[in-house]
């Protein structure tokens, strides 16, 4: 960026080798840092790109609607004539993410609560360490435990084969429980401290104060936690894959056999030539993961610039 | 006397903050406490509604009474206590609510619920901390879009709600502007026909100006309580002299 560099050491004798050097290493950081920004920015565009191009072939050149692949309920993609209906996927991608975001919401922040109001000692020093590890147990564990604990429990519970709906979003909350918990607990440790002192000097109990103060401040921050988790959860694809069942229809109860988008790429991509239409056709339901992933951005978005305010 | 303190020490861990403090609180006055920074007026003010309480390793020995009562005996509820000993902070700290909201908070608490009950009370309030014709027509805007000035007429607007025999200010103006200091300064002088008010203030000219009372502190220790003409024009202890004439602090 800075090629002056090369006059300024030039420059009057004396001071000239300090200054060159001063100027040679900002220089240097910069071309550093501009250079890996760069590398970012073209890896993303790349990506999206190559994404958008290969998902939207089947839609443009190869005769397929963008209506029979958000609405329609059949997936034949080998079939004769070959039918490309994602709504079951979509559906099950939904429900199990937010379900699991139901389940993990109030969970995380009762964690978050219990670690910065009720006891911020033993938050830190024991449940923080344990919800981190949480946060780096790899899916296919978590998977596995679903397929060998939370499967075998549904099933003797309640009726069905266990795997399905609910299973996939319990194993999923487990997942998203970390993200949830550490962005709550982030808020409420920011929130200004002149602010529960105000409640407290009121004549506040403790409880009063978390619910009626502390909360709806946090909201939105909480629901950052909140929406981030949906979204890994949506894009969550192993795990999953191990206890809903696969099955491309749309489930009558939280007990059927279901699959999601991320399931039916990882299932699918392997058996499919590249170019092909059924490839195509699982390129467009990776493009729809990546603007769900967009929108989930944007709903954060909105949400910090509620916060701010 | 509302308030009788009585050998009072405090402790933070092993820190002597206040040494021996006995002190009585006329009703129905302006009492002031003066003194260097960080000999322990806030500490003595936060005693009187027991918010240290919050700060893990605080001991304290001694009695504080609030109408014959131990303040810090086992049989007063803290809520209780709070309630009718209201505190202002030195940062104004309105809650992330409308202004309406901040001021129905307290009463709401205590268990107010009907809405015209509320409405008389906000408006009340509003006006005896002389904020209500500037926000009559805008109760429903967030209390952080009032200028720092009307943010503190707020929080106290907030603390009368409760309707508290005391309030404690903790140097309230020290962070405002001279004009809105003045505004809260007259506001003092207003309700202490109503109210008993002990207000911490680094500004020995604004104790002069507004306290019926002055309490100089040094290390902890109260030095001289007295009336404040007195105390401004006839000190009793030497230090207190060099005080007041600019000698040290
Ligand atoms: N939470 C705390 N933990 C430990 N020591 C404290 C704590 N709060 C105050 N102190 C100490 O107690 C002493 C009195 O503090 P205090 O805040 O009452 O002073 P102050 O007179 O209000 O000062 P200022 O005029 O600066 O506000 C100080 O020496 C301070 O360091
Ligand atoms: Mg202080």
């Amino acid at each position: 960026m800075n090629l002056p560099v090369t006059n300024k050491q030039g420059g009057p004798p004396g001071k000239s080798g300090k200054w060159g050097k001063h100027v040679i290493e900002e220089a240097r950081g910069r071309a550093f840092v501009y250079f890996c920004v760069l590398l970012m920015v073209v890896t993303i565009f790349s990506i999206v790109f190559f994404i958008a191009s290969r998902g939207l072939t089947p839609f443009i050149s190869q005769g397929v609607s963008v209506k029979d692949m958000l609405f329609g309920l059949k997936w034949k993609p080998e079939g004769n004539p070959p039918l490309f209906g994602a709504l079951p996927f979509l559906f099950g991608s939904f429900v199990t993410s937010v379900l699991a975001a139901l389940i993990a919401a109030p969970l995380g922040f009762c964690a978050s609560i219990f670690m910065t109001e009720i006891m911020p000692k033993f938050g830190r020093t024991a449940l923080q360490p344990a919800i981190e590890l949480l946060a780096g147990i790899p899916s296919v564990v978590y998977g596995f435990v679903g397929l060998s604990v939370v499967v075998p429990f549904l099933r003797d519970v309640f009726p069905g084969q266990g795997i399905g709906i609910l299973a996939g979003a319990i194993v999923l909350s487990v997942m998203i429980l970390p993200t949830v918990t550490t962005i709550g607990t982030d808020a409420l440790r920011s929130l200004p401290s002149g602010l529960k002192e105000g409640s407290y000097a009121l004549g506040a109990t403790r409880w009063q104060t978390i619910y009626r103060l502390i909360l709806p401040t946090a909201l939105p921050s909480l629901l950052t936690g909140v929406v981030l988790g949906i979204a890994r959860a949506f894009g969550e694809a192993l795990a999953v894959q191990m206890v809903i069942g696969n099955a491309p229809h749309i489930p009558r109860s939280l007990f059927e056999s279901a699959t999601t988008l991320t399931s039916i790429i990882t299932l699918e991509m392997g058996n499919t030539t590249s170019g092909s239409l059924h490839n195509n056709a699982l390129w467009s339901l990776a493009l729809i993961l990546l603007l769900m992933t967009f929108l989930f951005v944007f709903v954060v978005r909105m949400l910090e610039r509620r916060v701010k305010r | 006397m509302i308030i009788e303190i009585e050998k009072l020490h405090l402790f933070y861990t092993e820190f002597h903050a206040l040494k021996d403090v006995n002190l009585s609180i006329p009703e129905k006055s302006v009492t002031a406490f003066i003194g260097p920074s960080g000999c322990g007026k806030s500490t003595l003010l936060r005693t009187l509604n027991r918010m240290n309480d919050t700060i893990p390793g605080v001991r304290i020995e001694g009695k504080v009474e609030l109408q014959g009562k131990d303040i810090y005996s086992s049989e007063l509820e803290v809520e209780y206590l709070r309630k009718r000993v209201g505190m202002v902070f030195q940062q104004p700290n309105p809650f992330p609510k409308s202004i309406y909201d901040n001021v129905a908070y307290g009463p709401r608490l205590h268990g107010v619920g009907k809405k015209s009950e509320l409405d008389a009370i906000v408006e009340k309030s509003l006006r005896s901390a002389s904020l209500w014709n500037e926000v009559k027509d805008v109760l429903k805007k967030s209390a952080w879009s009032l200028s720092g000035g009307q943010q503190q007429r707020l929080c106290i607007a907030r603390a009368l709600a409760i309707e508290p025999e005391i309030l404690l200010m903790d140097e309230s103006t020290s962070a405002l502007d001279p004009i809105s200091t003045t505004k809260i300064e007259e506001l003092t002088r207003e309700l202490c026909r109503n109210y008993t008010i002990v207000m911490v203030t680094h500004n020995m000219h604004q104790a002069a100006r507004i306290s019926d009372r002055t309490v100089f502190f040094l290390n902890g220790e109260v030095v001289e309580s007295a009336d404040t003409q007195m105390l401004f024009s006839n000190p009793v202890d030497q230090r207190t002299e060099d005080y007041i004439s600019g000698r040290f602090g």
